[in-house]
C-alpha cells in the first residue's frame, strides 16, 4: 500500500518531504526495500545531509594531496614515491551500548577503509571521551573500550601508537570513541572505490551476512520477517582474524593486478558500498541478493541489503581475472561470491531469484537532500563564556593545584591504557605512546618519518566553537612540529548533538568555520573525515548535546627520522627555553575546571600567523640537530608541561628550576593556557642560535630555567612551589591505574 | 654491526593470523643479512630451491585468531610436521610469543602459556636474565647477562606441573627469566606471573627454544628506547 508506506516514512529514516522527493526521483511509489535503501543512504551517517553544505567550506586541496574527500580515505604524499592514506571514524553509539564490541568494530571499520585504498594499515590512534571516572559505569565503559581496541588492534597486528582521553560529565551517557588509522602505500598502488566498467563482475568477500547491526545507519522496520526484529543484536561483533585474512588477501590481489575497484561494507552495508562504487563510476549494477552468503536462512532482501555485518568487502574484479581472484581468495579461506554485474543503465537493480525487487537511479540514491539550517547560540553558553573571572582569587597553594592537574584524567598518564595496546608490532614505531606530543613511525627503506596525532579540547569548542575548533587544528599541528614533523593534512571527526537544535547547528557551523580558518592558515587541508550527530544526554531540563567535539587527526612527515624530539628532559644542565608568548589565560582552562569547578570564560585567543612561525622555528631547530626535547603547552599550562617533561626525563635529568616571571597572577603564569608556544630543552651552546632564530621571525624566545637538581621547582610572580619527583609521579600515574583497576602503576 | 654469513638460511613459518612474520623477516634479512623466506602453513616442506633452512622461526601473532587455546590449531597444521622433523634432526627452532604457544601445543616443549596474572594484554619492555649461554640461541650472551626486550601478549604466563618444573630446572633448560634491571628475579619484575619467572625454555636436546619476549623487535637502535638486545638472540642463531 503506497499510502501506508508514506505514512511510515519515518521508519525508513525519511521525512515526509524526503519520501515525496524519493517518489519524484524514482518516478513512482517506491516499495519498502527501495524506501529503506534511500533512507539508509540519505541518513546523516552516509549522506551528510546536514553537514555537507558546511563541509564544503573546508579547504581540501594542496600539492601534497593525492586523494581528497569522497573516497574511502584521504591520501597524502610524503615523498620518495610514498603516500599515507588516513581517516578517522566514530563508533560512539555502539560503544555506549556494548563498549568492547563497539570499540573493536570501530577499529575494524576504519582499517578496512584504509586497505580499501590500496594501503597497508600501519598505525591507529584513538580519541576517547567518557564521563567522570568516580562513577562505576564510566570506568566500565573506559575499561571496555580500551579492551575492545586492544582486542582488535593487537590481534590484527596493527600498532596502536597514540591517542587522547577527555573526561567530562556530558560524555557519561554518550561516550565518544573516535579511531584514526593510517596506511602506507606507493603512489602507483592507489585503489579506488569504483565498480570499474560495464560488464565487470562484483564479488562479495569476507564474513557471511547476518542480521547484526541491521539498519545501523537507519533502522527500517517495514519489511522484517517475523522474529528478526527481536533477535537483532544492537551491535555488530568484530572478528579481527577474518579481517586479517581480508587485509592480506586484498593487498595480494591488488599487487597481482586482479582488482578494478574495491570498497568495504560499512554503514548501510551492501547498499552503500555498491551504490557508492556505482555512483563514482557513473554506472549501474544488477545485484542478485540471493547469491549473498548469509549466516541464517530466511533473510529478506531488505535485511541482506542493509545488514552491517563486519569484515566484508566488495571487489570489482579486473576483467578476465575473475578465476585468478577467486583462487587467491580461496588460498586465504575467504568466502567469495559473484553477486553483481556492472551495467551501463545507471540504475541500482536488486534481484532475488531472478525477480526484480528494487530498481532505482544510482545518482538519486547518492544525492541526498541538503539542509542549511539556522543556528543560534545557546544563551547559557554565551553567559558562561562572558563570565567575569576577575573575582576568582589567585592560587593559594600552587603545589597542590599542580598535583590536582597532573591527576586530572585529561592530563594524567595514559600508561595503564596504552600498555594494553601492542604499539610496536610492524617494527616501525620510533616514538612510542607517552614519550612525545605525537607518535612517529619510520618508513622502512627510507629516512622518512611519519608523525600522527589526534586532538580536541572540547571545553574550548563548547565555550567558543569557532575559536575552539581553530585551537584543535593549531594544537595538532604544534604536536607534530614538536616531534620535528611538517604538518601535511587533516582528517576530522565532527561529534555534535542534534543539528535540528539551533544551538547545536550554531556550534557545528562555527566549528567548521574555525577548522577552515586554521587549516588554511597552517596549510593542512582536510582530506577526509566523519560526522557523528545526535550525541546527547539527559539533563534535568531535557536532552542536552555533548560538548561539541571536532576531533582533529593530523599527519606530518619528517625527512630524517633520526632528527626528532621527544618531551622528556635528557641532560642535566640543558637550558629550558620558552618559544612564543609568555602568559596564558585562565578562561576555559583545565585549572578553572579542576580547581574551581568552573567551565567558563573565553578560550585563549589564537594568532595563527604567530603559531606558524613558532612551529617553523621549532621544526628547524630539531631538523638541524640543535634540539631534541620539545613539548607543547596545552591543558594545565606551563607548569603541567614542565612537570610532564620532568616526569618523562631520563635518569639524572628529572629535576628542574624555572622562573616563569611576573606581570600576571601566579595562577595565570603557572596554569594559564595559550596556543603558539612550545617549551624546548637544549644545550647551553645552542641557546644563542635558537634565540637568534626566534628574533629573525619576530617571535619571543626566553630562557626560563635549567634542567638541574633532583626536585621540581617553579617560581612565578613571587610564589614558588617545590615538589619531589615521587609526588609528581604518584599524582600523574595514579588516575588511570585506579580507574582501570590495574595493579602496580 | 656484526656481519653474518649471507648463506645462513632462515625459514619463517606463517599461519593465517600470524602478524610478527614480516617483523622477523625484516630483522633477519634487512637488519642481520640472512637469506630468509616464509613457509605457508599448508606446506609440509620447509626448504626452498631444494635447500633446507639452517634455522626455523615460528613468529608471533594470533594464529587462526587464537579463538581456541592459543596456538592449538597451528600446532596441528601440515607445516608443523616439517618443523617436528627439522627439530628431530637437530635443526634450531625458535618460537616467539605465539610461536612459543604453538611449540607447547605441539608438545615440542613442555608446559603451557596461560592468561597473564593481571588478565590483560601487556606491551612494554622487560628485563631478562640469560641462564644458559651455550645454546644456538644464546652463544653471543654470557650467563647472568641482563637483556632488555619488549613483550606483547595476554597469554604469556608460563605454567608447568611440579615434576616438569623440576626436570626443566635440573636439566638447566630454563634459558630466560624475568628480572629487574639489576638482574634480580623480583615479584614486580615477573610481568605476567610465570612460574619461577620463566620467560623462555629449551627442549632436552637444546635446539628448540620458546620465548615470550620479542627479540625481533629489538634489533635497531632507532625503535623504542634504542635497545638492540634482540641481536644477542637472533645473532646467536645466525652465528652457528
Amino acid at each position: 500500500m503506497p499510502d501506508d508506506l508514506r505514512a511510515r516514512a519515518a521508519t525508513f529514516g525519511l521525512t515526509l518531504e524526503e519520501f515525496d522527493d524519493v517518489v519524484r526521483k524514482v518516478g513512482r511509489q517506491p516499495n519498502a526495500l527501495e524506501a529503506a535503501m534511500f533512507g539508509a543512504l540519505w541518513s546523516e551517517h552516509c549522506g551528510y545531509k546536514n553537514s555537507k553544505p558546511l563541509l564544503r567550506r573546508l579547504p581540501t586541496a594542496g600539492p601534497q594531496v593525492v586523494q581528497g574527500p569522497g573516497e574511502n580515505a584521504g591520501v597524502v604524499d610524503i615523498g620518495e614515491g610514498w603516500a599515507v592514506a588516513f581517516k578517522m571514524e566514530s563508533h560512539n553509539h555502539p560503544s555506549a551500548v556494548e563498549p568492547v564490541q563497539g570499540a573493536a568494530t570501530g577499529v575494524g571499520g576504519i582499517l578496512r577503509d584504509i586497505f580499501a585504498m590500496g594501503a597497508r594499515p600501519f598505525a591507529t590512534l584513538n580519541a576517547l571521551r567518557f564521563g567522570e571516572l568516580d562513577q562505576e559505569r564510566n570506568r566500565y565503559l573506559l575499561g571496555g573500550v580500551v579492551h575492545g581496541i586492544a582486542m582488535y588492534g593487537n590481534a590484527i597486528g596493527v600498532p596502536t601508537v597514540g591517542g587522547e582521553v577527555e573526561v567530562n560529565p556530558c560524555f557519561a551517557e554518550n561516550p565518544l570513541v573516535n579511531v584514526m588509522a593510517l596506511g602506507l602505500l606507493r603512489h602507483d598502488e592507489l585503489q579506488k572505490g569504483t565498480v570499474g566498467l560495464p560488464g565487470n563482475r562484483l564479488f562479495y568477500v569476507g564474513s557471511k551476512t547476518g542480521r547484526d547491526g541491521l539498519g545501523g545507519a537507519v533502522f527500517a522496520s517495514a519489511d522484517l520477517s517475523g522474529s528478526s526484529s527481536s533477535d537483532r543484536p544492537a551491535v555488530q561483533v568484530g572478528d579481527p582474524f577474518m579481517e586479517k585474512l581480508l587485509l592480506e588477501a586484498c593487498l595480494e590481489a591488488y599487487a597481482a593486478g586482479l582488482v578494478a575497484g574495491v570498497q568495504d561494507m560499512g554503514a548501510a552495508g551492501l547498499t552503500s558500498s555498491v551504490g557508492e562504487m556505482a555512483h563514482r563510476a557513473g554506472l549501474g549494477v544488477d545485484l542478485h541478493v540471493d547469491k549473498v552468503p548469509t549466516r541464517e536462512a530466511g533473510m529478506t532482501p531488505l535485511e541482506i541489503m542493509l545488514s552491517e555485518s563486519q569484515e566484508r568487502m566488495v571487489v570489482s574484479a579486473a576483467p578476465g581475472k575473475e578465476a585468478e581472484l577467486l583462487a587467491l581468495l580461496a588460498k586465504w579461506e575467504l568466502d567469495a561470491v559473484e553477486v553483481a554485474t556492472v551495467a551501463g543503465h545507471g540504475r541500482f537493480k536488486v534481484f532475488e531469484h531472478g525477480e526484480l525487487k528494487a530498481d532505482i537511479p544510482v545518482a538519486a540514491l547518492n544525492e541526498p537532500p541538503e539542509y542549511v539550517r539556522g543556528g543560534v547560540e545557546d544563551p547559557r553558553v554565551r553567559a558562561a563564556r562572558g563570565r567575569d573571572l576577575s573575582a576568582i582569587p589567585d592560587v593559594a597553594d600552587p603545589a597542590a593545584a599542580l598535583l590536582t592537574l597532573l591527576a586530572s584524567p585529561t592530563v594524567a598518564s595514559k600508561r595503564p591504557i596504552y600498555r594494553q595496546f601492542d604499539h610496536q608490532v610492524m617494527t616501525n614505531t620510533v616514538v612510542v605512546p607517552g614519550a612525545a606530543d605525537a607518535a612517529v613511525m619510520r618508513v622502512k627503506g627510507t629516512s622518512l618519518g611519519v608523525a600522527a596525532t589526534v586532538d580536541c579540547n572540547s571545553r574550548y569548542v563548547y565555550l567558543d566553537p569557532e575559536l575552539g575548533a581553530a585551537h584543535a587544528v593549531a594544537e595538532a599541528a604544534r604536536n607534530l612540529s614538536c616531534v620535528g614533523a611538517l604538518p601535511l593534512a587533516v582528517t576530522d571527526n565532527l561529534n555534535f548533538g542534534n543539528p535540528t537544535n539551533p544551538g547545536v547547528y550554531y556550534q557545528l557551523e562555527r566549528a567548521v568555520a574555525g577548522l577552515a580558518r586554521a587549516c588554511l592558515a597552517l596549510d593542512t587541508p582536510v582530506i577526509g573525515g566523519n560526522v557523528s550527530l545526535y550525541n546527547e544526554y539527559a539533563a534535568p531540563e531535557g536532552r542536552r548535546a555533548i560538548h561539541p567535539t571536532p576531533t582533529v587527526g593530523m599527519v606530518g612527515v619528517m625527512q630524517d627520522v633520526d632528527r626528532r624530539a621527544t618531551a622528556g628532559f635528557k641532560r642535566r644542565g640543558d637550558a629550558v627555553l620558552l618559544v612564543g608568548r609568555a602568559a596564558g589565560t585562565l578562561g576555559a582552562s583545565e585549572y578553572l575546571y579542576r580547581v574551581h569547578g568552573l567551565e567558563a570564560g573565553a578560550p585563549p585567543p589564537i594568532d595563527l600567523v604567530e603559531e606558524a612561525k613558532v612551529q617553523a622555528v621549532v621544526r628547524g631547530l630539531i631538523a638541524d640537530g640543535l634540539c631534541d626535547t620539545a613539548h607543547d603547552t596545552s591543558q594545565g599550562g606551563l607548569a603541567v608541561a614542565l612537570a610532564e617533561m620532568a616526569l618523562a626525563g631520563s635518569a639524572g635529568a628529572a629535576g628542574l628550576r624555572a622562573d616563569l616571571g611576573a606581570g600576571a597572577g601566579a595562577a595565570e603564569l603557572l596554569f594559564g593556557e595559550a596556543g603558539a608556544r612550545v617549551v624546548l630543552a637544549l644545550a647551553e651552546d645552542a641557546v644563542a642560535e635558537a634565540m637568534a632564530r626566534c628574533e629573525a621571525v619576530g617571535i619571543q624566545g626566553r630562557v626560563i630555567g635549567t634542567v638541574e637538581g633532583e626536585t621540581f621547582e617553579l617560581t612565578a610572580a613571587g610564589t614558588s612551589l617545590v615538589l619531589g619527583s615521587e609526588a609528581l609521579r604518584t599524582a600523574y600515574e595514579g588516575t588511570f591505574a585506579v580507574a582501570l583497576g590495574a595493579q602496580g602503576a | 654491526m656484526v656481519a653474518y654469513p649471507l648463506e645462513m638460511r632462515v625459514a619463517i613459518v606463517t599461519f593465517p593470523g600470524s602478524n610478527c612474520d614480516t617483523d622477523a623477516v625484516h630483522a633477519f634479512e634487512a637488519v642481520l643479512g640472512a637469506s630468509v623466506w616464509t613457509t605457508w602453513h599448508t606446506s609440509d616442506d620447509l626448504s626452498r630451491a631444494g635447500r633446507a633452512p639452517d634455522a626455523v622461526v615460528i613468529p608471533g601473532g594470533f594464529s587462526y585468531g587464537d579463538y581456541l587455546r592459543c596456538g592449538a590449531l597451528a600446532a596441528r597444521s601440515p607445516v608443523m610436521g616439517a618443523v617436528r622433523a627439522f627439530a628431530a634432526a637437530g635443526g634450531p627452532v625458535i618460537g616467539i610469543c605465539n610461536g612459543f604457544q604453538v611449540l607447547t601445543e605441539a608438545r615440542l616443549l613442555p608446559g603451557q602459556l596461560v592468561r597473564n596474572a593481571e588478565l590483560e594484554f601487556r606491551c612494554q619492555d622487560v628485563h631478562l636474565r640469560v641462564e644458559r649461554a651455550d645454546l644456538p640461541f644464546t652463544r653471543l650472551a654470557r650467563v647472568g647477562q641482563v637483556l632488555r626486550l619488549p613483550i606483547a601478549h595476554a597469554e604469556g604466563r608460563y605454567h608447568a606441573d611440579a615434576a616438569t618444573l623440576d626436570r626443566l630446572r635440573g636439566d638447566g633448560r630454563v634459558v630466560f627469566r624475568y628480572v629487574d634491571a639489576a638482574g634480580e628475579a623480583t615479584q614486580a619484575a615477573n610481568v605476567n606471573g610465570s612460574v619461577d619467572a620463566i620467560a623462555g625454555i629449551v627442549n632436552e636436546r637444546g635446539n628448540v627454544l620458546g620465548m615470550m619476549p620479542h627479540p625481533e623487535r629489538a634489533v635497531e637502535a632507532l625503535l623504542g628506547d634504542g635497545r638492540e638486545d634482540g641481536r644477542v638472540v637472533l645473532g646467536s642463531i645466525l652465528n652457528a
